[in-house]
Parts: structure tokens; sequence; C-alpha cells
């Protein structure tokens, strides 16, 4: 039972309009797994996350969270979203956040409880934000809000959790703090870990596998066997380069088409790439820093 | 007339009685007004209710009933029109400029009243008849308890959508709930102080609130407090300036409280920024 796999999908089709984002994927995912989900943009990383919420129907095959079919708003999963930061006039404190995740779903304005109040402050306490968890949400950093973030998703005891580009736009002392929260978690409460991100190097340590999605095609793997020039080039179906420096993995040559970037842009500003991959304006990461 | 001798006139009752609905129901919908951005929302559905109310004078005699009705047409068609975000500002410009245009021409066809469209427009209060009580009285029971089981879903889906789709809030649904909650409640409020200056009641004293406290409990209990010290006290301070309407003495308390509120609340959120550094 305990180690029945956590998420499964079985022929699992997804189709956007005229296309197929992925086709007969086939996943099992351990408890306490870390699992890194990588593919450029539009192919289908987010889409994979809202069916394993429910806010998404599979065009084929089945999907398992738990062993059952996956419902919006269910317990046994949790959810991060990239950092955005807030409003900085939002009317909740840190903990107030916090606190959604445990019953902000529910109907009603919910009573002062004392025992709601002690699993809220234990959270906090797990992710380290105590020191900012009353003051007003929307004058702490982003990485203290990804840290609350944490908190609210952790909240439940969830035993699988989705993040979706949750480093995104955070500086690399936060990249680490965020990641390494995450992995602790996992390690201590066998909690699975759906980890959707550009960049694989930030987590590299602690990636178990990788799925990678691109062009309707798919590869499961440790990163060892995935993200390699020849299983890299077979997806996107042109040549692409995977190399190793400095123990970070590099990719080279997606296709401008498929918007490709792997190794996100901290990194490849670092080896001195951008030559060869010129983003077209507008180009998602862009219009993501935008929005904060 | 002394002061007490007006409190003892059943049209000063009743003025009072509505002052206080309205405000109780206004500053609770104030600060998911703010948090929703939806103060375009507010102007538009105010501005509308004039046309809703001159439809209901020239079919019925009877404004408050046309401007109630009216809300709900106004926010069914914002809420149709403006489904996704992006797109909502427009839908209640587009629906607001046509609303407003078929009010004028109504307005045209209505020669029974001069100073009824000025009452429309700028709050008459003291004409509230019985039966007005009483739909007023319902109206804002309706949206004290629509709003009390809508709080904490729509807390979560106002700020932080994303995931409070996630974790299941229907928040398509809870937008549209409100979306009428807010009409009705503009529409209300219309009555006290006219179509014009309902962002007095409905955001001012919300915007205040949020200057002071970031709790959002303490948030909407101050939005309320301060809705009823600019409605309330308004109307009371109005009695003894007969010449003057009370909508001006509500919104000079209200645009007072809130000054008072960002001198006040400037100094606090420097103070409290501090414990949030490392």
């Amino acid at each position: 039972m305990a180690d029945d796999p956590t998420v499964r999908l079985r022929g699992a089709r997804l189709r956007f309009g005229e296309r197929d984002l992925w086709t007969g994927l086939e996943l099992d995912v351990a408890p306490g797994e870390f699992l890194a989900v990588l593919g450029p943009n539009g192919s289908g990383k987010t889409s994979l996350l809202k069916v394993l919420l429910g806010l998404r129907h599979l065009t084929a095959g089945t999907v398992e969270v738990c062993g059952k079919r996956p419902t919006r708003g269910s317990a046994a999963v949790g959810y991060i979203p990239q950092q955005r930061a807030f409003d900085r006039d939002a009317p909740l404190r840190g903990r107030d956040l916090v606190r959604l995740g445990l019953d902000g779903h529910r109907w009603g304005t919910g009573l002062p409880n004392r025992q709601a109040r002690a699993r809220v402050d234990r959270a906090i306490d797990e992710v380290g934000a105590s020191a900012y968890a009353d003051a007003p949400l929307g004058l702490l950093s982003g990485g203290e809000q990804q840290r609350l973030r944490i908190a609210q998703a952790l909240l439940g005891d969830p035993r699988v959790l989705l993040c979706d580009e949750p480093l995104l736009s955070l500086d690399i002392a936060h990249q680490h703090a965020t990641s390494t929260l995450i992995d602790a978690r996992r390690r201590a409460a066998n909690t699975s870990v759906l980890f959707v991100t550009h960049e694989i190097n930030p987590v590299l340590p602690m990636v178990d596998r990788v799925l990678y999605l691109a062009g309707a095609k798919w590869a499961i793997g440790s990163p060892d066997e995935v993200m390699t020039s020849d299983r890299l080039s077979e997806l996107y179906g042109s040549d692409v380069d995977v190399l190793r420096v400095r123990g970070r993995i590099v990719v080279i040559g997606t296709p401008d088409a498929a918007h490709g970037d792997v190794d996100g842009a901290h990194h490849h500003h670092a080896v001195g790439d951008d030559h060869e991959r010129d983003h077209p304006p507008g180009e998602h990461r862009h219009g993501v820093q935008s929005w904060v | 007339m002394g002061l007490i001798d007006y409190l003892g006139l059943a049209a000063v009752q009743h003025a009072l009685i509505a002052a206080t609905l309205v405000a109780i129901i206004s500053g609770l919908i104030g600060p998911f007004v703010i948090t929703r951005r939806a103060a375009f929302a507010v102007h538009g559905v105010a501005e509308l209710s004039f046309t809703g109310a001159v439809a209901g004078l020239v079919w019925a005699n009877d404004p408050v009933l046309g401007a109630l009705l009216g809300s709900l047409v106004v926010a069914s068609a914002i809420g149709l029109l403006g489904v996704r975000e992006s797109e909502r500002d427009a839908a209640i410009g587009v629906t607001l400029a046509f609303g407003l245009g078929v009010g004028v021409f109504l307005l045209g066809a209505y020669h029974r009243n001069a100073s009824a469209a000025t009452n429309i427009l700028f709050g008459q209060i003291f004409g509230v008849s019985n039966a007005q009580l009483v739909l007023l009285l319902v109206v804002a029971a309706g949206v004290l308890i629509t709003m009390g089981l809508l709080y904490r879903p729509l807390l979560f889906a106002s700020v932080d959508p994303e995931v409070a789709e996630a974790r299941g809030v229907p928040v398509r649904f809870a937008g549209m709930a409100f979306l009428f909650v807010l009409a009705l409640t503009v529409t209300e409020a219309a009555q006290v102080v006219g179509t014009l200056l309902v962002l007095s009641l409905a955001i001012t004293p919300a915007a205040a609130a949020h200057r002071l406290s970031a709790r959002p409990a303490v948030v909407t209990a101050l939005s309320v407090l301060f809705a009823l010290i600019a409605s309330d006290g308004g109307l009371i301070v109005s009695l003894e300036a007969v010449q003057v309407k009370s909508s001006v003495f509500i919104t000079a308390f209200s645009f007072a409280i809130y000054v008072i509120a960002r001198v006040a609340g400037g100094r606090r959120r420097v103070w409290r920024r501090r414990p949030a550094t490392e």
C-alpha cells in the first residue's frame, strides 16, 4: 500500500485544439520521489499538473492520484504556483495566506480556531517564515512570499506536491532555499514531488527522475538517461547538444519554434551561448517577468 | 426645531435606518472591490442604476424597484461580456455607455417631476417610504447572508486565484456571485448618496481601512465602521443644515476619514516592515 504509486498515468493523451501535447504517456510516481518535469513552453507541463489537480480532463487514457481519479481541491494534493508578487495592498498577512490553504475553499467566514492556528503556526515555522508571518503579505519579498506558499501547500499534509515553476523570478539564494525546503519535506514525509521547471540545474542534486516533454513526445528516466544529446535530439527531431559543464547540464540547440529553454537564463548567460538561441521578443519568460 | 425633534420624525428615522443598512453592506463589499480592482464596476453599476431608476419612474413610478431590477440586468451583462478579467473593464464601459444613452432617452420621456432626476443622481434619503424600507431591508439581508457564505472562498479567489482554483474554489462562480452582490449594494447605496457619489461609501471607507491593517477581518470591520460614521454622521449633521444635501456631508466625512487613515497608516506600514526584514 505505502509503496503504491501516488500518481499513475496510462496511455494518457492530451489534445489542445488541433495539436497533441502528449500521447501515450505512461507514468508512475513513487511516494517520496522527486520528478522534474522539463520541456519547452507549450509542451504541456503545466497542463499535466492541471490534469492531476482535476482541472483538466485527459483526451484519452486514465489518470489516478493516490488510487483515485483526481478531483478538484483534493486534500491529497498540494500546489505551489510560480512566484508572482501579491498586490502591495493585499488585505492579508502572511499567516492569512497560509491559513487559506487550510480552509479557504470552505463557505462561510470561518471562526477563530486554536487548533487551526496551531497548525498554521507549525507550517510557518517549518519553512522558517515565523519572523514575517504577521507582516502584510504585499510588503514581503518574492522569496518570502514563496516560503509562505510552500507552507500553505504543505499545511494539508499532501501526499503529492505539484510545483509549477516555483523558482521562476527568484534570485539564486532564494531558488536554493525554496528547492531545499521542498526536498526536505519529501524526505521527511515521503511526499511525491512533481516539479515543473525550465531549469533543471537548481534541483539537479534532488531529482530522482526526469520527465521530458517535447514535440508531442516524452521521455522518462534518471537525469543521466534522459538528458543526453541522443534522447533530446530524438524528442525535438533536430540536433540538440547536451553538455555537462562543472556539474551543470547545458542544453544547446533546442529549436526556436518551440521556445526551447531548458537551462534557463542565469545559466546560459554564464556559459555564453546566447547566440545559440535568440529568444523572440515577447517570449514566455519575459512575459512572466513583466508580471512581477 | 432641534436635533432631538428631528430624530423624532418618521422620515428622519427611516432615513437613518436606510443610511445604516447601506453603510453596512457597502462597507462589507468595499475591501473586495479594492482587492478585485472592481472600482470601475462600482462606478458603472452606480451610473447605470440611474437608467434603471428612470425606467422605474416611467413605468411604475418607483425608482428604487427599477434601479434594483436594472442592476441585476447590468451585472449579468458585465458578467457575460467580461468573462476574462482583461475584458472586464471594456465590458463595463460598453454597457455603461449604452445604458446611459437609454437613461437619457427615458428621462426625455418623463415630465412629471423635474427634481426626480436630480434626486437619483445626488441622492434623496428623506423620501424613503415604508415599502422601500422593507425592500431595502430584504436586499441588505440578502447581501449580508451571501457575503457571509462567500467570504472565505471569495477572499481566496481574489488574492490568489490560481491556487484557489487548484484547491477547489469555484473561482468564476464566486466572482459572478460577487458581481450580483455588488450590483445590489451599489444600487442601494445610490438611494442614499446618489448614483454619482456611491464610491464614497463603497470604496473610500475600505480604502481607508486598507491603510490601517492587513488583517482581513479587521479591514472588513473598519471598512463597515467608517462607512457607518460617514453615512449616519453625514445624515445627522445635514439635519442642522437643511439647505445642503446629506450626500455632501457623507462624502466629506468619508473623505476626511480616508485622509486621516492615510496619514496615520503611512507610519504604521513603515513600522510593520521592520520585523519582516531578514
